[in-house]
């Protein structure tokens, strides 16, 4: 069976300097991966990279994505085969509705896969559903997008558009950051609801709150770009004990 | 960062393959003789069976015009115009007097046809499941120096609404004419409304009467095909006590190397408790990638809100013109009366655009409000210029204005000029200014939930422009959101 995800190796650097220095992660379907590390691990580098933001330049490895490559592929082409990066800062769009951003974005991507697109009413429709389980008040999504949204509605947002993307690996960057423990648990909520035997998630943290809400089936350290050690959910809790350290003496 | 200077890359390569309606129509015109003098005054007014006024009153421009200068203050380079290189009027050659559509060139037809403006009413009522509750719109269509076509006339009539070239409103209205002809911009304005009113060879006039709602939009389409021609279109609507009409104009040109010149008048009079809107697609050529060719769109446009009560909103979407001189403006000289001004302009390639407005308060507790929102790409200078100034008699005079400037490359500038001038001390003026660069972060944010660079561009500008586009009349709102992608179709690939 081909992995979902398989990273080897991969090496990335921004600005001439080096983030990500051999990392190794093989994802497969209906999996949760949870990677942890301290501040200036490579975490967010390693959403970025795998997503395709600008600036970042790779150096060395291999990205397969169900055994295509990930990194040949422009950044929309990504996401409309199925990669969903759940941002840790959401940003905002002036004078654009965040229903009209959900709609252009799910239309976006199945012309990109040579599906129909949806109408108008199919997206409220879908759209109205999945933001009562998120406890999305229906006029959020005539507000123009993260304008002047709490963080909790921003991640909630982002989860919202998760669900309506129904991605194939979803990449969660620090999603507890600015969570207070009811919008953590409702988002918490709106991920677990996702889980999916075809569908894998990595969710990027640096605090074991999160896990506790999002079980993980793996739990990875990153220190100084790589992946130093792999363990069951527990490690979470290990770490939540005796912190980052030892990691970071490990890979110095 | 990366995506935006592939928007920059892209934004190098425009070229004149992106502008939709470059195409040419070819048909036999007749000109007058080159050059502009007493003679071609003369002859335009001829041409249109005019009476001994009307001559009368362009002569006195022309000689007016012979004293001036070329206003140098705006933004703008371009190389000295040669007044006398230019055609000052061209007609396509009618093949017999117009009498119904029929008769009209089917050249003609066909190219507002392949430019999506209804000439025949049938096609205007039948030709497209129409949404529920469009409003039907009537076109007055300008191609060179004459009005070609006016669709709805009768129905018009019916409601005592006038709408007809001003050529023939000469000729059928004169008192009207007469009445309020150059009582908002005097044949005295400046170098370029001047020269429009020695040669103005045709434009639409509108009247309508007291307590009417015009019941339809209407809407000018103006087309300049002729070769050094320079088109100076004359418009002239006047919402008499209690009216109200919603007007649209709309412009394309071909793509040619050589500058044209387009030097339009707009006037707009309301009286006590009327109210006109008056909303502009201006989309003239460009001009190519290196800059050649393109429309010197040298306009002035002005309202009297001459009734207490009264309102004039202007609203425009400026994508094209290799320049662009253009504010228009509102005399609020009713008490209570009321100016609004919303505008888009987007520049790119090697555009100039020094665009803006003027908001004169005469009379007591009127109020302005000013939306503008610029965008520069390309190479582009893209300018705000704009005056807010309160007579010492205008109590409680009120204006807000917001002046925000989006720059997407960094090889384009965005300028922002406001002049305000407040000789009563109860006047409340409220200014605010923004200029920001389309953000990598945004951009990237989008392209990764699935859309392309382009499409990306386009609605975070689309958001940006939002607040103007809902003051447009529905169906162009949606016309004119696609003009805009398209215009940055240039910038964007």
């Amino acid at each position: 069976m081909t992995a979902l995800l398989e990273i080897r190796g991969l090496k990335a650097e921004i600005d001439g300097r080096q983030i990500l220095n051999g990392l190794d992660l093989t994802v497969n379907k209906g999996e949760i991966h949870a990677i942890m590390g301290p501040n200036g691990a490579g975490k967010s580098t390693l959403s970025y990279v795998l997503s395709g933001k600008p600036g970042y330049e790779i150096t060395g490895g291999e990205v397969l994505f169900n055994g295509e490559d990930l990194l040949a592929m422009d950044p929309d082409e990504r996401a409309a085969k199925g990669l969903f990066l759940a941002f840790q800062y959401p940003l905002e769009i002036p004078g654009v509705a965040t229903l009209t951003f959900l709609r252009t974005a799910l239309n976006a991507q199945r012309r990109k896969r040579g599906e129909e697109e949806l109408s108008s009413p199919d997206v409220l429709k879908r759209v109205r559903e999945l933001a009562k389980q998120l406890n999305i008040d229906p006029e959020m999504l005539k507000r123009p997008l993260n304008v002047g949204f709490s963080g909790g509605e921003k991640k909630r947002n982002e989860t919202l558009q998760m669900a309506l993307l129904e991605p194939k690996l979803c990449v969660l960057d620090e999603t507890d950051s600015g969570l207070d423990i009811d919008a953590l648990r409702i988002v918490a909520d709106g991920v677990n609801r996702l889980r999916a035997s075809d569908r894998g998630m990595i969710v990027i943290t640096h605090y074991q709150r999160l896990l506790d809400y999002i079980v993980p089936d793996v739990v990875h350290v990153l220190s100084a770009g790589r992946i130093v050690k792999t363990g069951g959910k527990e490690l979470a809790l290990e770490l939540e004990a005796t912190g980052y350290a030892q990691y970071q003496n490990e890979a110095a | 960062m990366a995506a935006v200077q592939e928007t920059v890359d892209r934004v190098r390569q425009i070229d004149v393959d992106q502008y939709r309606y470059g195409f040419e129509t070819i048909i036999e015109s007749e000109k007058a003789p080159k050059g502009l003098s007493e003679d071609t005054v003369r002859y335009i007014s001829a041409k249109k069976n005019e009476p001994a006024w009307m001559l009368e009153w362009r002569l006195e421009a022309y000689r007016r015009w012979l004293t001036m200068e070329e206003p140098k203050w705006a933004r703008v380079e371009y190389p000295k115009i040669d007044f006398q290189d230019i055609y000052y009027y061209s007609a396509p050659k009618p093949k017999k007097t117009i009498g119904s559509i029929d008769e009209i060139d089917p050249e003609i037809l066909e190219t507002y046809k392949k430019l999506g403006i209804p000439l025949r009413e049938i096609e205007a009522l039948e030709g497209v499941v129409r949404p529920e509750g469009e409003r039907k719109i009537a076109v007055d269509a300008v191609f060179d120096s004459v009005s070609v076509a006016t669709t709805f006339q009768k129905e018009l009539k019916q409601a005592g609404v006038i709408f007809m070239p001003i050529s023939e409103a000469i000729r059928e209205h004169p008192e009207l004419v007469k009445q309020y002809l150059g009582t908002v911009v005097p044949t005295s304005d400046n170098f370029y409304a001047t020269l429009n009113s020695a040669v103005f060879s045709d434009g639409s006039f509108v009247y309508v009467p007291p307590g009417v709602r015009c019941p339809m939009e209407l809407s000018t389409y103006f087309r300049i095909n002729e070769r050094n021609t320079g088109q100076f279109e004359r418009t002239l609507i006047i919402a008499d006590k209690g009216a109200y009409v919603s007007y649209l104009e709309g412009c394309t040109a071909p793509q040619r190397d050589e500058n044209q010149l387009h030097a339009a008048v707009v006037e707009l009079v309301t009286l006590d408790d009327a109210e006109i809107k008056y909303s502009t697609v201006q989309n003239w050529y460009p001009g190519n990638s290196e800059g050649k060719g393109g429309i010197y769109n040298f306009v002035t446009k002005r309202g009297d809100c001459r009734g207490n009560n009264s309102k004039i909103s202007w609203t425009q979407v400026e994508t094209g013109s290799a320049i662009t001189w253009k504010y228009p403006s509102c005399i609020l000289r009713g008490d209570n009366s009321r100016g609004e001004f919303y505008s888009i302009a987007i520049s790119n390639g090697f555009q100039q655009v020094d665009s803006g407005t003027k908001m004169i308060h005469l009379g007591k507790n009127t109020s302005s409000r000013i939306i503008s929102k610029g965008i520069a790409a390309g190479k582009s200078q893209n300018t705000y210029r704009g005056l807010v100034t309160a007579h010492r008699k205008a109590t409680g005079a009120r204006n807000f204005t917001a002046c925000d400037s989006l720059l997407i490359g960094d090889k384009c500038g965005a300028h922002t000029v406001p002049y305000i001038e407040a000789k009563n001390s109860s006047a409340t003026f409220e200014h605010e200014a923004t200029t920001s660069k389309i953000s990598e972060d945004v951009l990237f944010y989008c392209i990764q939930r699935g859309l392309s660079q382009e499409e990306a561009v386009g609605l975070v500008v689309n958001g940006f422009v939002k607040d103007v586009l809902q003051q447009l009349p529905m169906e162009f709102a949606v016309e004119a959101q696609k003009l805009i992608s398209i215009s940055l179709e240039g910038s964007v690939g």
